[in-house]
């Protein structure tokens, strides 16, 4: 029996669980009346308990236990949910991230006993000391009675032949045979590796021989809530009866010494449940449904297999869009069989896609914590307020969000929101505001990080902008708006007079910018001096296919995300304009920067010499440029293939997609291309 | 690249570009595939790097290995073929002018390679082999297939 196979979904389920924890105390300090807040926290510390218990991560279990009689206390009124406790109980939370993270990081959880919260819990709850012995000798009694419950139901054993000469061997040679019966409790989740802890421990003072059901039976815990095994040992009944109670969710042990006599198979010694001499350490637990709740209706899927999955999508894809090819319009059959076959390989892609997907929120949850903690820190007072938290991403972009977001939320606290006086000083309310929204548009979702600060300061920037010599003076004069946004995305950039734990370094919203352009996104920034900032992100809904408009360009094949295009014009040579040393075409009264494809992409073939163009306007945020092709082949869905690690540093090219004749065509990253 | 203690010897596949004899250490060779594979040329790369190909459904640079090692190039021809090798990271198609065959080569018959061409190609051979009468050049498969792609990047 293995207990690291657990690992994986210890580590899931004990982050999730922290993470409830957290938010349910968020929300109780907001209202600490709130019974079934309090109660659900109290649940999840109890299952949080369990789950470290199985795993045998012994500090994370007695920190959790400890943490679990302090809110037992708490919902039977006996001690009060004040701010101290509340820190302390954060601070609590922060210590068991921490073990979790070690026990990712190398699988143990450190050596740190955080003694110093666990004090400060014991501290707490000093006050109700009368209670606790009271309910302490409440379980002891519990034990012993469900012991003698337990012993009525008399099991018997059958030995083989073979069982009945290790016996008669181990009896010649002075040894004592055992047939110990070992109940777990009712509630106990994951009931094999508890068998696992029990089996090691036992064999580690004996050799089992037998085990009733069978090893596979347990391990595939098919057994109730107990099983026995007859084992051979030269130590006492006492030995094992102690190391057994002290595994958790052991309701009760029986042992029964099987004498020389009775090795006709039947029956043993003595038939009373083994009495606990010293004080057991399980509190009793009296309440509490476990987590299974949920597991009905959801199934964990390991991400690689859905990343097979749409894989195999992908091929059915190409290979439909090459027996479209193969038009044979006299077989009726055949026509409307591919038909039938395109909606089914429509239909079954869309719901991998969809199975991919992730509600924001799963990125979003850690925020309210982050804020509230760094707002304390900084002496400022910020309310974040979260909305569209169901709005769906790819998983993938789910897993690369976080950080920029967490850094635009830094950068709003730390330079956007104003200190307290200085707010009330302005005419604005005291408590900042910070939005964070999702929502989903066309092909995209947005998200966006807005405040109600002070917003940028533009004349900072060109002049910080300036001092670093990232542009020259001159420079700046003529400067649009957009264009001195466009310097903050800059390496090096930072307007912070100190240089904080937080910002200040330099070295964030380029990060951020790159970040969300590798995952296909844009980032943008709407600003106004005095009243706060936004800052915009357009991610793409999908990875892996899209719509695409495959062009000509210099005699060779691309394809352009049809996300990106906005519109397709033919335009004369004559229509074509310089300003500023660029060509340039009016479209609908706008000037937009024409970008010659074949010259940047180096192909084969040239347009210079043709009279009208036809130029391909797609979009860079809200932006317009303007691209020539030489001529459109058409709309298609395509399956994005990586163009491999080999030619990953191309910037220009995003991917590459098997037509339906085989051939590979390069996929044009429009966002890199536009300038 | 360790063999087993016993065996002082590796294999290699032996190709020609021209009337030179190449040999790489066939563990790093996936398959050979033959040249008519519609090549896709890719922007901003090097000039070795033909473009690539669809392998089978998997998207496959390929490269010219006369003129990665600094040879003229010439007309294809039907011997020409393509040697798709397993680097860690990706496999990488190197086009070769004929494929000869599996040599096995014991260790200690190894020459060093001094002066044998330009300066710039020296980094490319590993060693010199005799073979029957024949010199075979063994190639530096890793500094071959080395990513080269801080090369070419057209962009702003």
């Amino acid at each position: 029996m293995d207990i690291k196979k657990y690992l994986e979904m210890f580590i899931e389920e004990a982050g999730e669980n922290l993470q409830r924890m957290n938010q349910a105390l968020l929300e109780l300090e907001q209202n600490p009346d709130n019974e079934s807040t309090l109660n659900n926290m109290f649940r999840i510390a109890h299952t949080l308990k369990g789950m470290a218990g199985t795993m045998n991560f012994k500090k994370m279990t007695k920190l959790t236990h400890t943490m679990e009689d302090v809110l037992q206390e708490v919902r039977n009124n006996e001690l009060m949910l004040n701010p101290e406790l509340i820190d302390i109980l954060f601070k609590t939370f922060d210590a068991l991230d921490i073990y979790l993270k070690n026990i990712i990081d190398t699988g143990h959880e450190g050596s740190n006993d955080y003694d110093e919260i666990i004090n400060m819990l014991g501290t707490i709850r000093k006050g109700e000391s009368k209670t606790v012995e009271v309910s302490n000798t409440a379980s002891n009694k519990n034990i012993f009675d469900k012991g003698v419950e337990n012993a009525e139901r008399a099991p018997s054993v059958k030995f083989n032949e073979y069982e009945k000469n290790v016996i008669e061997k181990a009896f010649d040679m002075g040894m004592k045979v055992y047939y110990i019966t070992v109940y777990l409790d009712k509630g106990c989740v994951l009931k094999s590796a508890r068998a696992y802890l029990i089996f090691q421990l036992i064999e580690k003072h004996s050799d089992i021989i037998k085990s009733i059901p069978i090893v596979e039976d347990i391990e595939d815990e098919k057994f109730d809530d107990s099983f026995s095994v007859v084992a051979i040992s030269k130590e006492d009944e006492e030995l094992f009866i102690k190391g057994l109670y002290s595994i958790s969710e052991v309701e009760s042990v029986i042992i029964n010494e099987i004498k020389k006599d009775n090795t006709t198979g039947i029956e043993k010694a003595k038939n009373q449940p083994s009495k606990l001499e010293t004080e057991p350490e399980v509190v009793c637990e009296n309440a509490v449904s476990s987590t299974k709740s949920k597991s009905v209706k959801t199934v964990r899927v390991d991400i690689e297999k859905l990343d097979i999955l749409l894989n195999l999508v992908g091929e059915l894809i190409i290979q439909k869009t090459r027996l479209e090819e193969i038009y044979d319009d006299k077989n009726q059959i055949y026509l409307e069989s591919v038909q039938h076959l395109e909606r089914i390989i429509s239909n079954l892609h869309d719901a991998v896609m969809k199975a991919r997907m992730v509600p924001v929120e799963m990125v979003f949850n850690r925020f309210p914590r982050m804020i509230r903690d760094i707002s304390k820190e900084l002496g400022k007072e910020i309310v974040l307020t979260m909305s569209g938290e169901d709005t769906e991403l790819d998983r993938t972009i789910i897993d690369e969000i976080g950080e920029p977001l967490v850094h635009l939320l830094r950068n709003s606290i730390d330079h956007g929101i104003e200190m307290p006086y200085e707010r009330k000083r302005l005419g604005k309310p005291e408590q900042g505001h910070i939005y964070l929204k999702a929502y989903q548009e066309g092909n995209n979702v947005i998200i966006e990080v807005e405040d109600d600060g002070h917003g940028i300061d533009l004349e900072k920037i060109k002049e910080k902008a300036v001092e670093k010599g990232i542009v020259s003076k001159s420079e700046t004069l003529n400067m649009t708006k957009n264009e001195v946004i466009d310097i903050l995305f800059k390496p090096s950039m930072s307007t912070s007079e100190k240089v904080g734990n937080l910002s200040g370094r330099g070295v964030g919203l380029d990060v951020v910018k790159t970040k969300i352009e590798s995952l296909g996104g844009v980032v943008e920034i709407e600003t106004q001096l005095g009243k706060g900032s936004r800052f915009i992100i357009r991610l793409p809904l999908t990875l892996a296919m899209i719509h695409a408009l495959l062009v000509y360009v210099g005699g060779e094949r691309y394809a352009i995300p049809l996300s990106n295009v906005r519109q397709i014009v033919k335009v004369n040579l004559d229509e074509i304009k310089v300003v500023q040393k660029r060509e340039v075409i009016l479209l609908n009264g706008i000037i937009v920067p024409l970008i010659r494809l074949d010259k940047l992409l180096n192909t084969p073939e040239s347009s210079a010499h043709k009279k009208g163009i036809t130029v391909v306007i797609a979009s860079k945020g809200e932006k317009l440029y303007g691209f020539t092709v030489d001529s459109l082949i058409g709309q298609q869905e395509i399956v994005i293939k990586n163009l491999g690690k080999y030619f990953s540093a191309i910037r220009t090219i995003s991917g590459a997609t098997i037509l339906g004749d085989g051939e590979v065509a390069l996929i044009l990253d429009i966002n890199s291309l536009a300038f | 690249m360790e063999e087993a203690v016993a065996v002082n010897s590796f294999k290699l596949l032996s190709f020609t570009l021209g009337t030179q004899e190449y040999g790489i250490d066939i563990s790093f060779i996936s398959t050979i595939v033959e040249n008519n594979y519609s090549i896709t040329r890719v922007p901003g790369t090097s000039d070795c790097m033909k473009g690539v190909i669809n392998l089978r459904g998997d998207i496959v640079p390929v490269m010219d290995l006369r003129t990665r090692i600094n040879l003229p190039g010439v007309e294809d021809t039907q011997e020409t073929k393509i040697i798709i090798v397993n680097m860690e990271e990706y496999s990488v198609g190197i086009k070769v002018d004929q494929v000869n065959k599996v040599i096995e080569i014991n260790k200690s018959t190894i020459e060093k390679v001094s002066g044998i061409s330009g300066e710039d190609s020296s980094d490319f051979f590993s060693g010199l082999v005799k073979c029957d009468d024949r010199l075979i050049i063994l190639l530096d498969i890793e500094e071959i297939a080395k990513n080269l792609n801080t090369v070419g990047d057209k962009n702003e």
